[in-house]
């Protein structure tokens, strides 16, 4: 164990030195970026474009989570946090003791999108019904509940299709259709976005949630309302960045106060059209 | 003898290099030996001290054996039931054997007492190819072939369950089973085939009297590491088996393993929550499991040639 301590302790010191012999030399800025997995790939493709167009800012992108992030922001380690949850009252309490005031970016949005096969006739769905179907205690079991019979489902059993229980998007849709309540036991829990497509493609009986980004011509993506007085709303780009779309995430960015310098730049540079035309290309909805 | 002066006194010493080479040998072949005692009890240990402050705190063993609620990240009241998971890997483990088990002895027997020459050793290659396919390539097969599969032949609702499963991981385990069977068919000496031709004896009868008896041994430990191999395999059983919390009425209901378990859900746990402890639970469960197996595959083996 120790021997392992020292080798680690070895080899960081060593990227340390390496790093630090890198800024000093070329006078480059290092924007330090962290936090949420969701923005984790959009966040690497901003730096790597931006790092082609800027030579002397080098900015540091790293995973970890949204709360891995926001941790470092509070303790001031990061010049930019990520995040796919905006921050709590709590964490901004303690960042505003520490000095830090916390000030928020929208660069994106991440529509939820509802997925059924391409057959099945019902594509409208309220997030009560929604609810009914993935939630603990919730009454729908058979699509002949909904009154509805899906060509390829001799069985008539709807198939759940979710997440992983750690998934940011388990999360998120635990919180923003069934509320409070947890997701009935015996659904499918997929690994991976595009796992819960594939799945719902292939299965006439399924119904899914995953990120718009991964919907292809094969599968059906359902329109969702808010309740059933509200309209019923197809999940774009455009539905996710106005808002009518009820299963829709801000992708947030976190910096300390109003950045001035690169850290400025760059995030203007994310919010210009090159920047979000990255991110949309990424499969998110870019915020104009 | 007196004559010899005193000074020959140090070729008594025999210490020649090759000498060294000799003990130097013996200390490697020792640590060898031992290393694997020596990684086991340490995994052991490892996977134990991350579990401890779950299994002496918060873990309630009534409600982790007999309740199916795996819900480690619940906010209302998480619980951690692991019953549907140790169902789920008995019954793909079940179902696998049920397959592999005829069709491994099968192409053993063939492989061993009936094909010959060239045929043989055609056999024997793609025996082995088969054994070389990467387990995550039979979890897509299940995944993109089977289950549509599945669900057109059937008329089942979804394709991703414990036949599934169960065939894929049969066909994964089956060439290892072959491989290790045969090798038990061929160490039954000739001897005992041509006193038994001898006797009027036909093919049939010396493979059912005569050769399959006295391979016994062999042919257990065949099927046993091929229930060892069915427990721990994670990837294909996590894509095939529909990973869902479940208690199975039927083959063909989507279940969820206790390696797929920790697969899925430990890279994003935080380090040291009760989540994480938890998911080390299965893992000292599946130790134990896998353990008490191969512990009674060498009990039974040692009870047969006791006899």
């Amino acid at each position: 164990m120790r021997i392992l301590k020292t080798a680690l302790f070895v080899s960081t010191l060593g990227v340390l030195v390496a790093c630090g012999g890198r800024g000093g030399s070329g006078d480059r800025t290092i924007i330090q970026n962290k936090g949420s997995d969701t923005l984790v790939n959009v966040a690497q493709a901003w730096a790597e474009e931006y790092a082609k167009k800027n030579k002397d800012v080098a900015v540091a992108v790293t995973g970890g989570g949204s709360g891995t992030g926001i941790a470092a922001l509070i303790n001031g380690t990061v010049d930019i946090a990520n995040a796919s949850r905006k921050m709590k009252q709590k964490e901004i309490d303690l960042a505003k003791s520490r000095g830090i005031e916390p000030k928020e970016w929208v660069v994106g949005f991440d529509a939820l999108a509802v997925y059924i096969h391409k057959n099945n006739p019902k594509t409208k769905y309220t997030i009560k019904e929604l609810a009914n179907i993935y939630g603990e205690g919730g009454p729908t079991e058979a699509w002949s509940d909904l009154a509805i019979e899906v060509p390829g489902c001799q069985s008539g059993k709807i198939v759940r299709i979710s997440r992983q229980n750690n998934s940011g998007t388990y999360a998120y849709f635990r919180k923003t259709v069934l509320g409070k309540n947890d997701f009935k036991l015996g659904s499918n829990d997929l690994h991976g976005s595009k796992d819960v497509v594939d799945a719902v493609e292939k299965t006439p009986c399924a119904i899914g949630y995953s990120g718009l980004a991964y919907a292809t011509d094969h599968v059906g993506v359902a329109e969702v309302a808010k309740d059933a007085n509200s309209p019923y709303v197809k999940p774009t780009v455009q539905s996710a960045v106005d808002g009518t779309y009820p299963i829709a995430r801000p992708l947030l960015m976190y910096t300390n106060g109003e950045p001035t310098g690169a850290v400025k730049v760059y995030l203007d540079w994310i919010l210009s059209a090159e920047g979000q035309a990255i991110i949309k290309k990424k499969g998110y909805a870019p915020v104009r | 003898m007196n004559a010899q002066p005193p000074s020959t006194l140090p070729d008594l010493d025999r210490r020649t290099f090759a000498w060294f080479v000799d003990k130097g040998m013996q200390v490697l072949m020792f640590v060898g030996g031992i290393s694997a005692i020596v990684f086991i009890i340490g995994i052991f240990v490892f996977i134990t001290r991350e579990a401890l402050p779950f299994i002496t705190g918060t873990m309630d063993f009534g409600e982790f054996f007999t309740s199916p609620r795996w819900r480690p990240t619940s906010e209302n009241n998480p619980t951690y039931g692991a019953l549907a998971l140790i169902v789920g890997t008995a019954s793909v483990t079940g179902l696998a054997m049920l397959v592999a088990v005829p069709f491994s002895l099968g192409a053993a027997i063939y492989i061993a007492e009936f094909a010959t020459g060239r045929k043989r050793e055609i056999l024997k290659v793609l025996v082995e190819m088969l054994a070389a396919i990467p387990s995550v390539v039979w979890g897509f097969i299940g995944l993109s072939i089977m289950n549509p599969l599945i669900i057109e032949t059937f008329d089942v609702p979804i394709g991703l369950n414990i036949f599934n499963a169960g065939v894929i991981l049969g066909l994964m385990a089956a060439p290892i089973m072959t491989t290790i069977a045969e090798d038990a068919l061929k160490a039954v000496p000739d001897t005992y085939r041509e006193a038994a031709e001898a006797m009027g004896a036909t093919r049939w009868q010396i493979v059912w009297r005569v050769v399959l008896p006295a391979a016994r041994n062999g042919l257990v430990a065949a099927v046993l590491l091929g229930v060892g191999r069915g427990f721990g395999e994670t990837m294909a059983v996590l894509m095939a088996s529909g990973h869902a919390i479940n208690l199975p009425e039927g083959i063909f209901d989507s279940v969820r393993a206790l390696t797929a378990t920790i697969a899925a859900e430990l890279g994003e746990t935080v380090q040291g929550s009760d989540h994480y402890r938890a998911l080390f639970t299965l893992g000292v469960l599946l130790f134990i499991v896998t353990f008490v197996i191969n512990l009674t595959a060498d009990l039974v083996v040692r009870g047969i040639r006791k006899k």
